[in-house]
């Protein structure tokens, strides 16, 4: 069977997303924010008989290539094979959507237009002839509404339908100066009975908007002498009319000249009460003293959720794993199988599941942020200051996401159209620390301050990194990457209530893969760092410990001999051999092997840092605590300097080796990679030291 | 005719020149800010760094050395 593939195409913020959710109930994210579906996303089912993939492509304004977005989806309309084109629409602002509703016309494929927001266009008191439009058009206009789900089944027979019949041209009408001069091209073409596999019409068009390829072609004809002359008078007519010489201006003013005539025509508003909902809240949340405090405030608050709230059912996991280590011990023995899965595989995997929670509600905040249309205020409230350290208002976003998870910030910073400005947001974006580093600060924050104050240190961490994040930025543009500012314009989308169950979706999507990542990664990882950590055997000294034990007095003297033991075959252990070899390079910013040890197997996952602890200190401190939590063995075996140190060692050092693979891809070089490998553990280094040094005389 | 720059928080016009180049102005223009668009100054950010403008039903931001290049005729 044949599969039929549409192209869903429309501009930011049209609900492409939320319309393709509605059509397969697919999980895709949806966004009010440029850059949220980078990727090509697709969906796959079975309608009537026929089987269907959907492409969403990222959302673009026109097809122009401006930024990398749009060149993936012009690229795709032009190179791919594809049946159908969904140009999706935001009728309530029809105009500048049907301008690259033409330029898709121009395409030459089959092609619906689905209205979409009509409950909202509805609700703003207007009305759309639809049949009108499809006629002006020449393609069909379906009413849809992603949101209420609306006409989405109508969408789909339409387009099935069209799959069964031959594509008709549709045919965009310009103004009567470009319909003059196509027509006189025309009639000569049509006098000299050219022939060729284009219509004539479509000649004199691309000849009027200089068509390289087309002049090419022409150029080796006969008739090219006399054409040429009948070309240039048109031309210059053109440049009269318009006052501009640049054709493809010319051009870009009759396609809006024309979306505007199909406005006019197909659209009444009865009472237009345009909603000036946005207005109100803008006239707040952009203000010009309160704009920023507002989002500090409301950034501070997401902070302290996160802790405040995460801590609760944190605790409860932390007592689950640790009772349920006791009873896989009770099973399996304190053997070797014993001490793998409830020293290894538990403790690792069990340290990492602890800060679900954190990690859920983090997201949650961030998913808010994005689907509400704050976002772009935030970015144009930033700008300003941004825009100082050599920044762009829209690294914004990439900043941001980066305080979830490095390897979406990556990609999102395609944004950014000027290569300079995208590679310094890119250098910069892994000191937003990302959910990954959370589980080090909670553990470490919980663990050394009191508990009113966690959040606050929390805010303090983050904000640190950003500042730091801010000077490197300043200092990359500064001294590295030199050159010219990407100019800054871009659109404040209308202030949306989000779908609750697409963020529902986004939130639970993001806590399945983190629980993945626990379940097999951090799984595998923890065992290895068991078994690095347990072998190799000593037997002579584990008989030389047996007999002391024998002799020992009292039950005391006996549990200090075993933590006595465990300790020294600890320190003899592979796992001490490799953090030990470079002990000597983290022993001045007050680390020893332990930690060291953690922060490189944190260099292929963040989450492994937590895990490493727990495996390495459920060890040494197994044998006289039964049932402790690794929050109270990290506040007793580790300093309070080498904690500060190890914090702000983790808050810069290099991303985890997923973010980093992503981070060489879209810096397009490995050579960046290694830059950015030097750049983060120079600083990192650097700034524990102070740290280490400062928090010493504390 | 005065710069989109110079405008205040709730006057309005329509531009009559735009001064960009290139990929700037095809940006602005699909955006739906070009010759003859109505447009309207919202709001700026601390310092003028910033500017709100509404052309049409859409909100745009943007510098203020974009708005130095757009003439508006009030």
């Amino acid at each position: 069977m044949k599969e039929f593939v549409i192209a869903l195409v429309g501009q930011p913020n049209v609900g492409k997303s939320m319309l393709i959710n509605a059509i397969a109930d697919a999980r895709l994210r949806v966004g009010n924010f440029s850059g949220v579906t980078v990727e090509k996303a697709e969906v796959r089912f079975v309608a009537q008989g026929h089987s269907i993939k959907i492409v969403d492509l990222p959302g673009t304004y026109s097809l122009n290539d401006y930024t990398q977005d749009e060149r993936v989806t012009k690229e795709f309309l032009e190179n791919e094979p594809y049946d159908l084109i969904i140009n999706v629409v935001d009728t309530t602002n029809l105009e500048r959507n049907l301008f690259l509703t033409t330029q898709l016309l121009e395409l030459d494929k089959k092609m619906i237009v689905a209205l979409n927001m009509m409950d909202e266009a509805q609700k703003e008191g207007m009305c759309v002839d639809h049949e009108q439009l499809g006629s002006i058009l020449g393609v069909p206009c379906v009413k849809v509404s992603a949101a209420t789900k609306k006409g989405i089944g109508k969408l789909l027979n339409r387009a099935i339908d069209m799959f069964q019949f031959p594509h008709e041209k549709s045919k965009l009408i310009y103004s009567d100066v470009v319909e003059e001069e196509v027509a006189k091209i025309v009639l000569f073409l049509e006098e000299k009975r050219y022939k060729s596999a284009f219509t004539y019409r479509d000649i004199a068009l691309k000849l009027l908007e200089e068509d390289v390829k087309t002049y090419h072609q022409m150029r080796d004809e006969p008739l090219w002498l006399e054409l040429s002359l009948i070309l240039k008078e048109a031309l210059e007519h053109l440049y009269l009319h318009h006052e501009s010489k640049d054709v493809s201006e010319i051009f870009a003013q009759e396609r809006a000249a024309f979306a505007k005539g199909a406005v006019l025509e197909t659209l009444t508003c009865k009472k237009c009460t345009s909603s000036n909902m946005t207005e109100k809240i803008d006239a707040i949340l952009i203000h010009k003293v309160f704009g920023i405090p507002i989002f500090v405030v409301l950034m501070w608050s997401l902070f302290q959720l996160t802790f405040e709230l995460g801590s609760i059912p944190m605790e409860w996991i932390d007592m689950f794993f640790v009772a349920l280590g006791a009873y896989i011990k009770t099973i399996f023995g304190e053997g070797a199988l014993g001490s793998l899965l409830a020293d290894g595989a538990l403790s690792g995997v069990g340290a990492v599941v602890m800060f679900l929670p954190n990690i859920v509600i983090l997201f949650l905040g961030i998913a808010l942020l994005e689907t509400t249309g704050y976002m772009a205020r935030v970015a144009f409230l930033l700008d300003g200051f941004f825009h100082r350290f050599g920044l762009h208002g829209k690294s914004f976003i990439p900043l941001v996401t980066g305080f979830g998870c490095s390897v979406p910030a990556y990609m999102s910073a395609r944004t950014l159209k000027n290569d300079k400005d995208r590679l310094i947001t890119l250098f910069i974006i892994g000191f937003m620390s990302c959910g990954a580093k959370l589980p080090v600060y909670v553990l470490f924050v919980g663990a050394f301050f009191p508990q009113e104050q966690a959040g606050n240190v929390l805010f303090l961490i983050y904000i640190a990194g950003a500042l730091v994040g801010l000077i490197a930025a300043k200092f990359l543009k500064r001294f590295v990457f030199k050159g010219v500012d990407e100019p800054f314009v871009m659109e404040m989308p209308k202030y949306r209530l989000p779908s609750l169950k697409l963020i529902w979706h986004t939130v639970v999507i993001k806590a399945i893969l983190y629980l993945q990542k626990a379940g097999t990664f951090i799984l595998a990882a923890s065992m290895l760092i068991w078994f690095a950590s347990n072998y190799p055997k000593y037997p002579e000294i584990e008989a030389e410990y047996a007999q002391k034990i024998e002799l020992a007095q009292s039950d005391e003297a006996k549990a200090s001999l075993e933590n006595e033991q465990a300790k020294v075959l600890l320190e003899k252990s592979f796992l001490a051999m490799i953090g030990k070899s470079t002990e000597g390079l983290f022993a001045p910013i007050g680390l020893d092997w332990k930690m060291t040890v953690a922060l490189e197997s944190g260099l292929a996952a963040k989450e492994v840092v937590v895990s490493t602890l727990g495996v390495l200190y459920a060890l040494g401190a197994e044998v006289d605590e039964e049932s402790e939590g690794l929050l109270e063995v990290i506040q007793k075996e580790i300093p309070f300097a080498s904690a500060v140190s190890f914090i702000i060692f983790v808050m810069f050092y290099l991303p985890c080796m997923a973010a980093s693979i992503v981070f060489a891809k879209e810096s397009g070089s490995y050579k960046y990679l290694a830059y950015l490998f030097v750049f983060t553990t120079i600083i990192a280094w650097g700034l524990s030291f102070i740290g280490y040094r400062i928090a010493l005389y504390m | 005719m005065i710069m989109l720059s110079e405008m205040n928080p709730g006057e309005q016009g329509i531009v009559s020149k735009i001064d960009a180049q290139g990929e700037l102005k095809q940006r602005l223009f699909s955006l739906g800010l070009r010759k003859g668009s109505q447009i309207k100054m919202k709001a700026s950010s601390i310092s003028k760094s910033t500017l709100e403008v509404e052309v049409g039903s859409t909100l745009l931001a943007l510098r203020y050395e974009e708005a130095k290049m757009i003439q508006v005729r009030v």
